[in-house]
């Protein structure tokens, strides 16, 4: 049946069952491959999007329940040319080692700090908990999400 | 004039009377003591201690969330309002540091601080006034060999006027029972250890029995079940609807792994109830099964109890459930059959079908939607599954719908009325204060 959703300010239109979680749809039908298929089980975190705001796995969201509300994927968030605060934060603390895991913990940190601008060490540490890196680099992704939370005039400040 | 008299003495009497009655209430503050030394304890009595402390779970009550252990300041809701736990660390000013070991005894046996303030029965003190001398020293010994921490819980939040602690006399009067514990001459040593640990340091029927008006445990209803949290307690008698699957090798096993095959994981409360009991010697725990196993025997399920029953065959309506709750199985389909499909790898490995979990063959509903809500969240050091929270992802009508599903498909159970409401109750009753 044909599904209507709201992905990074746009209204899209896609060919699925009600069931198919959201993840595939992203990647498959709408070519947004910022999110990734880690587990499929909502255990590591890597599909992690925006739904009406709040971190949420993709690979457990059934179109049935995404309705009219907005998703957004790291795609959302910046591009190459222009990337996010939030995206030149995890560039400059150079917080990728394979990467699969990055687009998840920067829409899962960005899910934060929409909420919360100056969380505190112990707040960005229990929120960013489901979200799982083999490689590593957790602590990283820590000074990155610092590094980004510390940028009060968010679209002026250029990462040094 | 004599009349006025007569109201001017009788408004006299009256307030005399209730400065006799406050009187009466007052309790004294005991001398408090310079923080003994860590080393004046003995290793022993604090290695026996930290068991005892475990199996009263102290450490879930008297920790916030990523705080210090046992400095206290989790908020507690209750129907009066929100109470925050008391730090226990042995810290001079703010924790019980300064507390003798005789103040330690009166706070957990009569529910009266150092100071001869009352402490609010969310303190199972109720449950604390059968544990033995040797076994309140040894506790005593564990907390003030714990890290100090100075912190002081924010201030309790209660409905007019509980904030009046000497009322707590009177609920005292009422309530409190002062019996020690007595052994049963007809049960064995183990059934008796079992009974001492649950009915004292283990108080399991705060939750796992029902409260009256004031707060109370009904004596008449002991392990009827209970709600806690917002989450229901199972009955731990003969009404437990999977009473006759619980044998002792179970019970004690799920208690001391938060997981069953039969069963279902720990969830809620309960969960870091399992993550305690998994740091307590197998034959303490065995002995809390032992009791609680005896419980729930009935007639019928009497005789099965300590065999091992034929493995239960999971129920699974999947096609009449698909036909009348459509909805619900386009949901369930994509965000639950990964992991509780059939033939889904995580239903493997010792963990039950959802035809066989408890909240799913329950009464209400009220579990089943927290557990979807909250997920099961991980306990550190605990090897057990993980499931995640669907608060932000579903609409209260979503959950409503799976959970209708789930009841169609996975049980013979009638409908639960009422699924929206108790969605939204849930979600109330859930949320941290």
């Amino acid at each position: 049946m044909t599904l209507t959703l709201n992905v990074n300010g746009q209204t899209r239109s896609v060919e699925a069952d009600p069931a198919t979680p959201l993840l595939y749809v992203l990647r498959n039908g709408l070519g947004l491959s910022g999110p990734k298929y880690g587990c499929g089980l909502g255990q590591c975190g890597a599909c992690t999007v925006q739904l009406d705001g709040e971190a949420v796995f993709s690979c457990l969201t059934p179109l049935a329940v995404v309705g009219e509300r907005p998703v957004v994927t790291v795609e959302g968030l910046g591009t190459g040319e222009a990337p996010s605060v939030l995206q030149k934060a995890f560039i400059y603390e150079q917080a990728a080692q394979c990467g699969y895991c990055i687009a998840g913990m920067i829409m899962r940190a960005q899910a934060l700090l929409d909420a919360n601008p100056s969380p505190s060490d112990a707040e960005i540490r229990a929120h960013m908990e489901p979200n799982l890196c083999r490689c590593g680099t957790h602590m990283r992704i820590l000074r990155a999400v610092r590094r980004a939370a510390g940028s009060k005039n968010a679209e002026t400040e250029a990462v040094r | 004039m004599r009349f006025r008299t007569c109201l001017l003495g009788g408004a006299a009497l009256a307030i005399l009377g209730a400065c006799g009655a406050y009187a009466l209430t007052l309790r004294s503050s005991m001398a408090a003591i310079t923080p003994p030394s860590q080393a004046s304890f003995d290793k022993v009595t604090v290695e026996k201690g930290a068991i005892l402390a475990a199996i009263a779970d102290c450490t879930v009550c008297h920790t916030a969330p990523g705080g210090e252990p046992f400095a206290g300041g989790l908020p507690l809701k209750t129907p009066f309002g929100t109470l925050y736990s008391t730090n226990i660390t042995p810290e001079e000013t703010t924790g019980v540091g300064s507390w003798s070991l005789e103040a330690f005894k009166r706070a957990m046996r009569e529910g009266v601080d150092r100071q001869g303030d009352y402490l609010y029965p969310a303190f199972p003190y109720t449950h604390y006034n059968h544990v033995a001398d040797d076994d309140l020293a040894a506790l005593y010994a564990f907390l003030m060999t714990r890290r100090p921490v100075k912190a002081t819980p924010p201030p309790n939040d209660l409905i007019p006027p509980l904030g009046f602690r000497p009322l707590l006399a009177g609920w005292n009067l009422l309530f409190l029972d002062e019996a020690p514990f007595a052994p049963a001459e007809d049960q064995s040593a183990e059934w008796n250890r079992g009974a001492y640990l649950v009915e004292g340091l283990g108080h399991c029927g705060l939750c796992h029995t029902p409260l009256n008006l004031a707060g109370a445990e009904k004596t008449s209803k002991t392990f009827a079940g209970g709600v806690a949290e917002g989450w229901t307690a199972p009955p731990l008698d003969a009404s437990n609807p999977n009473a006759a699957r619980w044998s002792v090798d179970r019970l004690t096993a799920y208690l001391r792994s938060g997981l069953d095959a039969e069963h279902g994981v720990a969830a809620g409360p309960m969960g870091p109830v399992t993550h305690g009991l998994s740091t307590v010697p197998e034959g303490e725990v065995r002995a809390i099964a032992v009791y609680i196993t005896s419980k729930m025997e009935t007639g019928e399920s009497a005789q099965q109890h300590g065999e091992s029953l034929p493995a239960a065959k999971p129920l699974d309506n999947a096609e009449e459930a698909a036909a009348t709750h459509q909805a619900g199985a386009a949901i369930f389909a994509g965000a639950c059959a990964g992991c509780h499909g059939t033939g889904a790898p995580m239903s493997s490995d010792g963990r039950p079908s959802l035809a066989l979990t408890t909240d799913l063959a329950a009464d209400d509903p009220r579990n089943t939607i927290q557990t979807i809500l909250q997920g099961i969240p991980e306990l550190a050091g605990q090897k057990r599954p993980l499931m995640p929270s669907f608060a932000g992802v579903f609409s209260d009508r979503d959950v409503a719908e799976v959970t209708a599903y789930l009841r169609v498909r996975f049980t013979d159970q009638p409908a639960w009325p009422n699924l929206h409401d108790a969605v939204v109750e849930a979600r109330n009753e859930g949320e941290k204060p």
